[in-house]
């Protein structure tokens, strides 16, 4: 009698799902994202809004590991088994793909006038001619601190760099807490959060980063390897064995109350409000001294594209319209607080240290990574090559005027305007 | 009748020849070709060697295939001087007839080899972790904590440290492989010698360690055909980038990042392809040594 039931349940329930998809013809739009952390978020929140305006559209997001990501959907997009929409890398990886016809061109959607050129410059051909992804969101860089042991220490929030080394002696001689918490095993901390977060400052933002791609500028000036000498004080200030630290020690390190200070991307934010139980503020990389312009890396990160060989490019271009949206980047910015909206139009977000990161765009001049735009094309890769060297320099294994030297002459040897 | 006969061979072996070169011998020519080409502008051309003269020659690329190389060798050292003779001795005392628990230590020893490298890469580092592993804490307790450093984040001992982990994981089969060919000497042989007066350490010396010369051949060959194709261990404990500064770089990891790319480094399937057919050259040429110089040389006894 049981089974029974259940039988008919099961038959009922198959016969009104196919009924259901025969009878509005739905179209289903897949989208291929390394965004795994994000999955509940997209199921959630971000696909329901979408489907309840576009009856007719479904959409489901298929993220895989950010490590195997740009490997995984090269193989896809050879192997014609890629969804609709591509989560677009930004810079190199996306304008490759697009190079070789994978992406579609998308300058002609509505919806790229909400953007400036900055934020669209990640997911654009050299000359800026054609846009081929719609951008989502940018990451911030800076340093989280513990509010609790500031207070207890009486530290006042660092805004020079003086001030900075002065607070990280005060931290250091009380012993309570590791003054900084980040290792060099997984390097990439130490180039991404430590020599492109506080650099900006002295090459002064997108001034410094054009001029080295036009070559007016080259990685031996002061400019690139004052960076580098700062980094080497650090390692004064890192956990013991922080040469073997890896970067979740590093994030629970902090959240667990050991360490004071965390150099930072804003995508920390979300997972830091789940595991601390310390309050914590922020504050922009220090400048040199008081009253100096500041700069900060607003890094573009994260967009999305249309595979170019999509059957549901109509409907996948009316998700990417609504993507351009307002209503889409308000969604994403308080779903993921740290991913800030790209968006012109301004999104209010209600998490307060997602908005202290963002307040420094009110402040300080924005700009990116320096090894993003262009300088990664060649062997030896600068990017990987900018790892390599901020963990040398931290660890006093390499000395900065070496490794900018080094750095100099690996980008020289392939990149015509350096020669 | 004698064509007839022979065409029931050719279809009993068709399934074994057909999936053999479909899935090996068809990617290893396609490797062999990939080298050959380049790709410029969206189309792939020929350009014979050109590739492997960039690998060797080109400073950005031989520095770090000697690096690699070179880690390789020190790698395959390491499993040489430390897994062998261990994995020979651990099989020795397991063959004693007077011990306990035989195959309790068989099993527990052999057990590290069937985990996934994911698992051993991953429980090491937490075992070694300057923070919250348990290695510096069990040094302190004997008063050696300070013969205690972040061994994976030092470039002068990282590469040692995964040599020595790998050899942990996998010291279970020369032991299995010895194991084996100790049980197989017949009995009698070392009665015989016993009457001859050769007993105990010089009965090891001179009657069961040539007898198992020709499994230790086949245990060295193994590890040189595994060490030079490894990358899981590396990868897993370290990344892609093989830190620190490149000192855990070994071939399997330097093929990765290149043919896959890594980061912002795309992926380049012919240069790729030049140091996977360079990882094939020098196996072919470690396994034909071995078989030519060694092999022929090695006594082999009929019981």
């Amino acid at each position: 009698m049981h089974t029974k039931r259940l039988k008919s349940l099961l038959l009922a329930s198959t016969v009104i799902a196919s009924a259901g998809a025969a009878g509005a013809q739905d179209v289903t739009l897949t989208i291929e994202s390394w965004r795994n952390d994000d999955l509940t978020i997209w199921q959630d929140s971000i696909i329901p809004a979408f489907e309840a305006g576009h009856p007719g559209i479904k959409v489901q997001f298929t993220p895989s590991a950010p490590a195997e990501y740009n490997a995984a959907l090269n193989s896809k997009l050879d192997a014609g088994s890629a969804g609709d929409l591509i989560t677009c890398r930004p810079f190199d990886a996306s304008l490759a793909l697009y190079d070789g016809g994978k992406l579609a061109d998308l300058s002609d959607l509505a919806a790229m006038a909400n953007f400036s050129d900055v934020a669209k410059s990640a997911w654009q051909t050299d000359d800026g001619a054609h846009t081929f992804c719609v951008p989502m969101a940018s990451v911030i860089h800076g340093f989280i601190y513990n509010k609790d042991a500031f207070a207890e220490l009486g530290i006042e929030v660092p805004t020079t760099e003086d001030e900075f080394f002065e607070a990280l002696d005060k931290i250091k001689e009380d012993g309570t807490y590791i003054p900084m918490a980040m290792g060099t095993n997984d390097q990439w901390e130490a180039a991404t959060m430590g020599y492109n977060n506080i650099g900006p400052n002295y090459w002064k933002g997108e001034e410094g980063r054009l001029a080295l791609i036009k070559g007016e500028q080259t990685l031996t000036d002061e400019a690139w390897v004052a960076p580098y000498r700062q980094l080497a004080k650090w390692k004064d200030y890192l956990g013991d064995g922080f040469e073997a630290q890896t970067y979740p020690d590093s994030q629970n390190l902090f959240t667990l109350g050991r360490a004071a200070i965390y150099p930072a991307g804003s995508w920390e934010i979300s997972g830091f409000n789940a595991q601390a139980d310390f309050e914590m503020g922020a504050f922009n990389p220090p400048v040199a001294n008081a009253g100096d312009e500041c700069y900060i890396s607003d890094h573009t990160d994260i967009a999305i594209g249309l595979n170019a060989a999509s059957p549901n490019a109509d409907a996948a271009k009316q998700f990417l319209e609504w993507v351009g949206s307002a209503e889409f980047a308000s969604l994403y910015a308080n779903a993921l607080p740290g991913f800030f909206s790209l968006n012109s139009a301004p999104v209010e977000m209600a998490d307060p240290l997602a908005q202290e990161f963002v307040s420094w765009r009110g402040k300080c001049h924005s700009t990116i990574r320096s090894t993003y735009q262009i300088l990664s094309r060649g062997t030896p890769n600068l990017e990987n090559e900018t790892w390599n060297a901020s963990v040398n320099v931290i660890k006093g294994t390499e000395t900065p005027e070496d490794a900018g030297k080094r750095l100099q002459d690996g980008l020289a040897s392939w990149y015509a305007p350096q020669q | 009748m004698a064509t007839r006969s022979r065409i029931h061979i050719a279809v009993f072996l068709a399934p074994a020849v057909l999936v053999y070169t479909a899935i090996m011998i068809m990617p290893l020519f396609n490797t062999l070709r990939l080298a050959l080409y380049e790709t410029t502008e969206q189309t792939r051309h020929f350009v014979g060697l050109q590739n492997f003269r960039t690998l060797l020659g080109d400073p950005n690329w031989s520095g770090a295939f000697w690096n690699a190389l070179g880690n390789n060798f020190w790698f395959f050292a390491i499993h040489m001087a430390v897994q062998n003779p261990i994995g020979i001795a651990l099989a020795a005392l397991l063959s004693h007839p007077r011990l306990r628990f035989a195959a309790f230590y068989r099993t527990a020893i052999f057990v590290p080899t069937i985990l996934s490298f994911v698992i051993v890469g991953f429980t090491w580092k937490l075992i070694l972790s300057p923070i919250w592993g348990i290695a510096p804490g069990m040094l302190d307790a004997v008063g050696l904590k300070a013969l205690f450093a972040p061994w994976l984040g030092k470039e002068a001992y990282a590469l040692t440290t995964l040599a020595l982990i790998s050899v942990w994981q996998f010291v279970g089969i020369p032991m299995m492989l010895i194991y084996a060919a100790l049980l197989s000497i017949p009995e009698e042989i070392l009665e015989a010698g016993e009457i001859d007066g050769i007993t105990g350490w010089s009965a090891f010396w001179k009657i069961k360690l040539p007898l198992i010369l020709p499994a230790i051949g086949i245990i060295s060959i193994l590890t040189f055909v595994g060490n030079f194709n490894a990358f899981d261990l590396i990868y897993a404990a370290q990344g892609a980038l093989a830190g620190p500064d490149y000192s855990t770089d070994i071939l399997g990891t330097f093929l990765y990042r290149t043919f896959f790319g890594f980061q912002l480094q795309l992926g380049d399937p012919h240069m790729g392809s030049a140091i996977a057919s360079a990882m094939f050259a020098i196996i072919l040429i470690g396994v034909c040594i071995y078989l030519f110089a060694i092999q022929t040389r090695l006594r082999r006894y009929q019981f």
